[in-house]
């Protein structure tokens, strides 16, 4: 056990937050999940790339910098500690890209990766469909073998920022004759093409982050799929297993918000009782928690174990805290908290009433909490299927 | 930062555990309750011979110098087991703390005796007045009104106490505090003892961490056999959400611990924080482990011929001993705001 950072990290680290500092815009960009905002932080993505700090735990060739899994976090601390815009390309960078690493081929890395984390194509998600969510297995959209490719037809949604997004990656029944996970096949396909309707849906918080996406006849060709035809599932299993672990959601960010909860906690304090001083120590300790839970999750991999359903615990907790934290940082802010984005006397430009409508969100994406507490249940405690 | 143990530290992880599941079966403990401590004396024994009693003591004087992170892994497996005794007080940190601050001639008389096995140091910090196991022990390490005193048991008082855990032979102890049982007073008493109180809870919560594990492998094993409905109950979704719950509560309380222990073994900066959080983490966890595993073994769980209930009221006394949530939340609350 040596809970030190190496050498090497140290000088990581140090190299991270200077060109964060150097780079970070002075101003915070408008909401990503906006149209305008949307192109500002594409245009972040970009300097990012091009300084190599997009995807540091890439391979050199496809523009990363081969960081070991410690750096990444590393990285992610600093990141999140200067306040950097957040990641419109995540979907692509930390969803599809493990996927590819892991199930494409040569020439599909070779032609999505560099783009991707350059935010020259931006991707979005198409998981669920209106009658699939949880269930993901009852999909219904399906792909329709044709001359030199597929036509995929059937509708999907909750597909996060997909209206401003070129390109989406989903599941789609290939083999009728089969039944639930047996018989998908994971395809990307365009959502500029012909026979593609996107249709933006306003989320909770007001931002345009959510789309439907309407698919008829829409062709795309063979060199579309990741891995074998008739066995998508398997392949989609690798990325939402990344989305719900370590990948969307690395300590950095939790530690900064902490951080700002207790600077909010210094500035309102005066209207804050025992609990309320309680619960902000409880958020700061919690995100402490889950660094080294992570940590300790990050040695076993480094040393070769693989997580599997282990990162449901993950996905469970950082989601669950994060709500708290929001909740004690509106508990401060009093009547003041229903101040929107824009209003002149909203606390911290309305951050706080912004982020916990956004942290509402995770115990619903990524897998609901109640399929991660089945999940934990059976896959890691053994308890019976049914 | 890398959360692993060494071979060496699972090794003797492993020696306990092999030694507890031959020698610390529950009615070993139940015994101990009804107040026939054989069993557990004989656990001790064994203990020693293998050299985790006297593991914190110096080459020297027949130990093994080992750490405060070493210490971590058996004291889980002390929980799991659930086996009573003097072993934090003894090994995490009466040991060290008589080896520091005890004069010549105690140390003659008791540190020998304690690394092997023969002799149980129960330590009492400036401000307890409950103290577990003292009847049962030789010799009892005591802060009082500034001063320390190292006291032979068969010359101090012990006035009973009943601890809803009956193994914990509760008692307060009462001696005259003359300048014969005092300890060296030319080393700082008050820093060892205060040292000995962060070992105290970090111990405490390692043990808190074990306990945690063996109630939910009874309440997950408890899940699997019990049939209602014609199926098991642990196929209900409600069964298997507290379960979860119940996992991550101590899968996140485990890695404070592991850092708590590091950060004592390195003398790392705030390792008092890091050991507030150890024993916040593990004793949340235990206490809600406990609670869930009840409910999932419903009405046998309430009774005392279940085993379930000696580890349950272990994990409420741990919780609150050296420092319970309000106390350690307060500390670092005072480092952080």
């Amino acid at each position: 056990m040596d809970l030190n950072f190496t050498d090497s990290e140290n000088a990581f680290r140090k190299e991270c937050r200077a060109w964060l500092e150097a780079n970070v815009p002075s101003e915070p960009l408008p909401s990503g999940d906006t149209k305008e905002g949307f192109a500002l932080h594409l245009e972040w993505e970009h300097k990012l790339f091009d300084a190599g700090w997009a995807a540091v735990s890439w391979p050199k060739q496809y523009g990363g910098r081969e960081a070991t899994l410690f750096e990444w976090l590393i990285f992610e601390e600093e990141y999140y500690r200067v306040g950097a815009p957040s990641r419109v390309t995540q979907n692509g960078i930390f969803l599809l890209a493990p996927t590819l690493f892991e199930f494409g081929t040569d020439e599909q890395k070779e032609r999505i990766l560099r783009p991707m984390a350059r935010g020259d194509v931006a991707w979005g998600q198409a998981w669920s469909e209106p009658n699939a969510g949880s269930d993901l297995a009852s999909l219904k959209s399906t792909a329709r073998r044709v001359e030199g490719g597929w036509r995929l037809n059937g509708q999907k949604t909750w597909s996060t920022r997909a209206v401003f997004c070129d390109m989406a990656y989903g599941l789609f029944r290939t083999d009728p004759e089969q039944a639930r996970h047996r018989g998908l096949t994971y395809f990307m396909f365009p959502l500029h093409a012909e026979g593609v309707t996107v249709r933006g849906v306003d989320r909770l918080d007001g931002d345009e982050g959510f789309a439907e996406i309407f698919l008829e006849d829409v062709f795309v060709p063979d060199s579309e799929i990741i891995g074998e035809v008739d066995k998508g599932w398997g392949v989609a299993m690798e990325t939402t297993s990344s989305e719900r672990g370590l990948s969307l959601r690395s300590p950095g960010r939790f530690m900064a918000t902490a951080a700002r909860l207790i600077d909010l906690y210094h500035r309102y304090r005066d209207r804050s009782d025992p609990v309320l001083r309680d619960q902000v120590i409880q958020a700061w300790m919690d995100a402490q928690v889950y660094r080294w839970f992570t940590f300790q999750t990050v040695t076993r991999m480094a040393q070769g174990e693989s997580i599997g359903p282990d990162s449901s615990m993950n996905k469970v907790f950082w989601s669950e805290m994060d709500v708290r934290t929001h909740e004690t940082a509106l508990a401060m802010i009093g009547d003041a908290l229903e101040l929107d984005e824009g209003s002149d006397g909203a606390v911290d430009g309305g951050h706080w009433m912004k982020g916990f409508q956004f942290a509402l969100a995770g115990p619903i994406y990524a897998g609901t909490n109640e399929i991660q507490r089945n999940i934990i249940a059976e896959r890691v405690l053994g308890l019976p299927r049914k | 930062m890398r959360f692993a143990f060494t071979d060496d530290q699972k090794m003797l992880r492993d020696t306990v555990r092999e030694v507890l599941q031959r020698e610390c079966a529950p009615e070993v403990v139940r015994a101990a309750w009804e107040g026939r401590p054989e069993g557990v004396r004989a656990v001790w024994d064994t203990l020693a011979e293998t050299g985790v009693i006297g593991m914190t003591a110096s080459e020297d004087s027949g130990g093994m110098a080992m750490s405060e992170l070493d210490l971590i892994l058996p004291l889980e497996e002390i929980g799991y087991a659930a086996l009573p005794g003097p072993i934090v007080d003894t090994v995490a940190v009466g040991i060290p703390l008589l080896e520091a601050a005890g004069t010549d001639a105690q140390k003659e008389r008791w540190l020998g005796p304690a690394v092997a096995g023969g002799a149980r140091i129960v330590v009492v910090f400036e401000d307890q007045a409950l103290v577990p196991y003292a009847a049962s022990a030789d010799v009892l390490l005591v802060q009082r009104g500034g001063t320390a005193y190292c006291v032979p048991v068969a010359e101090a008082s012990i006035s009973p106490e009943q601890s809803v855990d009956r193994a914990r032979e509760l008692g307060r102890i009462a001696f005259e505090t003359s300048p014969q049982y005092q300890m060296r007073d030319d080393v700082d008493t008050a820093s060892l003892f205060a040292l000995g109180r962060e070992r105290a809870a970090l111990g405490t919560a390692a043990q808190l961490i074990g306990l945690s594990r063996r109630m939910l492998d009874m309440a997950v094993q408890y899940a699997k056999d019990r049939e209602q409905f014609g199926k098991p109950i642990g196929a209900q979704q409600a069964i298997k959400h507290r379960l979860a719950n119940a996992l991550i509560e101590q899968e996140f309380a485990r890695p404070t611990v592991y850092r708590a222990g590091w950060s004592m073994a390195t003398s790392a900066r705030d390792a008092e924080i890091d050991v507030s959080l150890a024993k916040i983490y593990a004793g949340q966890a235990a206490k809600f482990v406990a609670k869930e595993a009840l409910q999932v073994h419903g009405a046998i769980g309430y009774t005392i011929e279940c085993d379930l209930h000696m580890w349950m009221k272990r994990a409420w006394a741990l919780a609150a001993a050296h420092g319970d949530a309000a106390y350690h939340r307060e500390r670092v609350g005072r480092h952080i705001l």
